[in-house]
């Protein structure tokens, strides 16, 4: 059966499909959507939700999830803001130093789930909290970024001829899901995150290095939150303990609008990419609508995130009739 | 058996077609069971019993499929499978469908609760269950947790469920698949018990002692169309003609012969001692010790809960078990097996009973599950090389002779024996020198079995050792050059081909368990 490859890739084509018709919906109703620099734009507003939802894909392709990312974000453009105004460190130092703090609290975490057995949401919400409180122990008010790299690394445009151009954080963004992509599918890394999402106990009968993956994998995805908070500090120019309030559910919905189970096993990181464009066409629809206010965005969001879940939970068992027969009888089916 | 009349036969399937797409599954099936019997459904997997059954319980709904059931005298169609119960038609799935953190009462009258206006009428409930238990034979408190009974009494549970429901047509999946031979006999009592309070049973099984024991009737599927059915109302039902339906051919010689050219000892175990994983006082393995020779086929019997599986797991990677204490040598060295992937890279595989749970990532393709516990052979250095993966997974697939649309294909959708031929292949392609196979024919048809054995014959004539695990006698027979015997945890006694005989296994348990009582 071809239908059983096309199944597997299906989830991830309904995403493409989607961004495609509703940014064919924007375009045909609002004049001025179908530029090129609208649709870079979106790439260079959602840069950092990209950045942190690719590791977040990992963590849910092993089964597991972190709700820690949007706190780390916040910590991240904190630690940055306080050491470049405060203490005057260089830049560079600055970003060496909060990606180390970010992949530091990754592995601590990862550690935990491994070590002790511990549930990832558990772990990973005390982390959540950690971090945010952490954020007020250097300021409870936001630090305005005004040192000349931050800043001009913020403004730098780089032309992609014409009037369009994108940002350096597309930059880091594009390389980040390349790479991601090239982890997933063609490491042994990348295998065995799979393995470990589809059966954990068949990947420690099988031999594969399940203890090892999972703190690697909570320390990557602590790494990309990092990053995507570096980025969100080009974006923002400033630290605040109220940075990225809730992100951490804003990556995990990409994610699965990305077509990653939740259950982990199947998932795309770039899924996840357009997850986040979807996302971020949603955004730019309200704006250019009008008069509705940007709460809209959340509503959609959560429609389309049901009718996802709804979706794989269909492809998941393959045909419509067969949950039914299912979910009437309560029998576990073989 | 015919002109009986319409009130000898509770069920008649007519001329029953199912497709699923463009394959048909069952094709003009009919089914004609008569009240009171004991009807036995058999085929190899794949046969379409399941889905005929699924048909009949209203799991596939009317308009699903062509045809017609009719049961007690009246054309039924179910829409679902609370239709189906409603008549009395009750199903137990070969996986069974009772809730671990329930009480057994709680389970029998799930969905069905005895219940004054909505509120739950406990006294009754247990006492009802109580009254059931007593039915079944289970000696049980109805307010233990389904987690705490073995899976024979949840099997009982699941009758007592079904009678809860005033079962009259009760369908039975293999429900002997996970039950020993003593658990299954008190099963098979007690569907003969119920038979004379008037259930009528459908029986799906494999072992085809069991079905010549208590069925009346025997309906062969092959294809999805019926082979034909045989009368067993003498009990003298003829098995060899079954499995000749059952595969369309005659299987002359069920064990494929071999040459075998024993070789020097490869594998040597010496005081193999286990503790229980959570009751860390208790032995689960005390002082094994046994050896495997180049080219030898050791087989492990013994009765459920001997040990065999936790000391093939405890020796490979210490996967079970705690506080391990003996020696492990290969090739007269002594060797550290502390983790799987020093056992694999010491050149030992195991091949899990359970390879749903244990042996398979069910939602991967088959070319991972091939290369999955062999990535540093397809690989170079961290980065795997998708060429060398694929023609490894292919050759296998080809060697194996795995029926599949190709190497894409999802496990889960292949057949118990395709899946447990990529399990093998798995182990086959890390290139071990020992492999120990834990059942690797339970829950696959008799077509496949053959093939597996083939295959441990082709394993042998390469030079490697296999320890066979089994608990059809049989096929220990068959298939070894030596048999351990384990009893409670302990080797009682070692047979080789000329002296391994059922009665002589059965005479080392018996032997061991009164030494140790006395």
């Amino acid at each position: 059966m071809i239908g059983n490859i096309s199944v597997k890739y299906l989830s991830l084509l309904v995403t493409i499909g989607l961004f495609i018709v509703m940014y064919g919906f924007g375009s045909y109703m609002y004049t001025g959507f179908f530029s090129p620099q609208v649709f870079l734009n979106l790439f260079i507003d959602n840069a950092f939700l990209c950045v942190t939802a690719v590791g977040m894909t990992f963590v849910i392709i092993s089964g597991g999830i972190d709700l820690s990312v949007g706190s780390v974000i916040a910590l991240t453009t904190m630690i940055s803001a306080h050491l470049l105004e405060t203490s005057h460190w260089n830049p560079a130092a600055v970003i060496v130093l909060v990606l180390l703090i970010g992949s530091a609290l990754g592995f601590a975490m990862g550690s935990l789930i491994h070590h002790f057995q511990l549930p990832p949401f558990i772990v990973t919400l005390a982390g959540m909290f950690l971090a945010r409180g952490l954020c007020y122990i250097i300021n409870i008010d936001s630090i305005p970024i005004t040192n000349e790299f931050y800043t001009k690394v913020s403004q730098y445009r780089i032309s992609l001829g014409g009037e369009s151009f994108i940002s350096i954080n597309v930059v880091i963004f594009v390389v980040v899901v390349i790479a991601a992509i090239f982890l997933a599918h063609y490491t042994r890394f990348g295998r065995t995150v799979y393995a470990i999402g589809g059966n954990e106990q068949s990947a420690i009968l099988m031999g594969l290095p399940v203890g090892r993956t999972k703190v690697l994998i909570y320390t990557i995805n602590g790494f990309c939150s990092a990053l995507a908070g570096v980025v969100f500090t080009f974006y923002m120019l400033s630290g605040y303990g109220l940075h990225a309030v809730g992100m951490e559910m804003d990556a995990i919905a990409s994610v699965v609008i990305g077509g990653t189970l939740l259950s982990g096993g199947v998932g795309y990181v770039l899924g996840t990419m357009f997850g986040v464009l979807i996302l971020g066409t949603i955004q730019t629809l309200i704006v250019f609508q009008g008069t509705l206010s940007s709460w809209w965005t959340k509503i959609v969001i959560g429609i389309l995130l049901f009718l996802f879940c709804l979706l794989q939970r269909l492809f998941e068992t393959g045909k419509g009739l067969k949950i039914q027969g299912v979910a009437s009888s309560q029998k576990a089916e073989a | 058996m015919e002109g009986g009349g319409k009130l000898d036969t509770i069920l008649e399937m007519r001329n029953i077609t199912k497709t699923f797409t463009g394959v048909k599954a069952l094709d003009g099936v009919s089914l004609k069971v008569s009240r009171d019997e004991i009807h036995a459904l058999v085929g190899e997997n794949g046969a379409g019993k399941s889905t005929l059954m699924k048909i009949l319980s209203g799991v596939y709904p009317h308009g699903d499929y062509s045809g017609s059931v009719d049961y007690e005298g009246s054309e039924c169609a179910f829409k679902s499978i609370l239709d189906s119960e409603k008549l009395g038609i009750v199903i137990i799935h070969q996986e069974l469908a009772l809730i671990p953190y329930l009480s057994i009462a709680e389970n029998i009258f799930l969905g069905n609760e005895r219940a004054k206006g909505g509120v739950i009428d406990w006294h009754r409930t247990v006492s009802m269950a109580g009254e059931l238990l007593a039915k079944v034979g289970l000696d049980e408190n109805p307010n233990s947790l389904i987690m705490n009974i073995g899976v024979g009494k949840q099997q009982l549970v699941e009758i007592a469920k079904a009678l809860a429901k005033k079962v009259k047509l009760l369908i039975l999946d293999e429900p002997t698949a996970a039950l020993n031979d003593e658990e299954s006999s008190k099963l098979l009592d007690l569907l003969l018990e119920l038979k004379k309070q008037g259930v009528t049973s459908i029986l799906i099984s494999h072992k085809l002692n069991e079905i010549a024991r208590v069925s009346d009737s025997v309906t062969i599927i092959r294809d999805g169309k019926v082979i034909e059915t045989l009368d067993n109302a003498t009990r003298k039902v003829d098995q060899d003609r079954i499995v000749k339906s059952m595969v369309g051919r005659e299987i002359v010689d069920r064990f494929p012969k071999r040459d075998s050219h024993i070789g020097e000892v490869i594998l040597k175990v010496e005081d193999w001692t286990v503790y229980h994983p959570l009751y860390e006082d208790r032995k689960v393995i005390n002082g094994v010790s046994l050896n495997v020779r180049r080219g030898e086929v050791v087989g492990l019997a013994g009765l459920m809960g001997a040990g065999r599986t936790e000391l093939a797991m405890s020796i490979f990677g210490r996967s079970y078990g705690k506080r391990h204490s003996g020696r492990v040598f290969k090739d007269g060295k002594e060797i550290q097996l502390h983790s799987v992937t020093a056992s694999i890279d010491n050149g030992i595989a195991y091949l899990t009973e359970d390879r749903k749970n244990y042996g398979l990532v069910l939602i991967e393709d088959v070319r991972s599950n091939i290369s999955l516990a062999s990535l540093p052979k397809v690989s170079a250095g961290q980065v795997i090389n998708q060429g060398k993966e694929n023609q490894a997974a292919t050759a296998m697939q080809q060697q194996m002779r795995i029926r599949c649309t190709g190497i894409d294909q999802i496990v889960e959708s292949l057949s118990g024996g395709n899946q447990q031929k990529v399990v093998l292949s798995k182990w086959i392609l890390s290139e071990p020198d020992i492999l120990i196979l834990d059942e690797p024919t339970r829950g696959i048809d008799v077509g496949a079995k053959y093939e597996i054995y083939t295959i441990i014959n082709r394993l042998i004539s390469e030079g490697k050792s296999i320890i066979l695990i089994s608990s059809e006698m049989p096929e220990l027979l068959g298939m070894c050059d030596r048999i351990y015997v384990m009893t409670e945890g302990e080797i009682s006694g070692e047979l080789d081909r000329e002296h391994a005989t059922q009665e002589n296994i059965m005479h080392c348990i018996m032997n061991h368990q009164r030494g140790t009582k006395e």
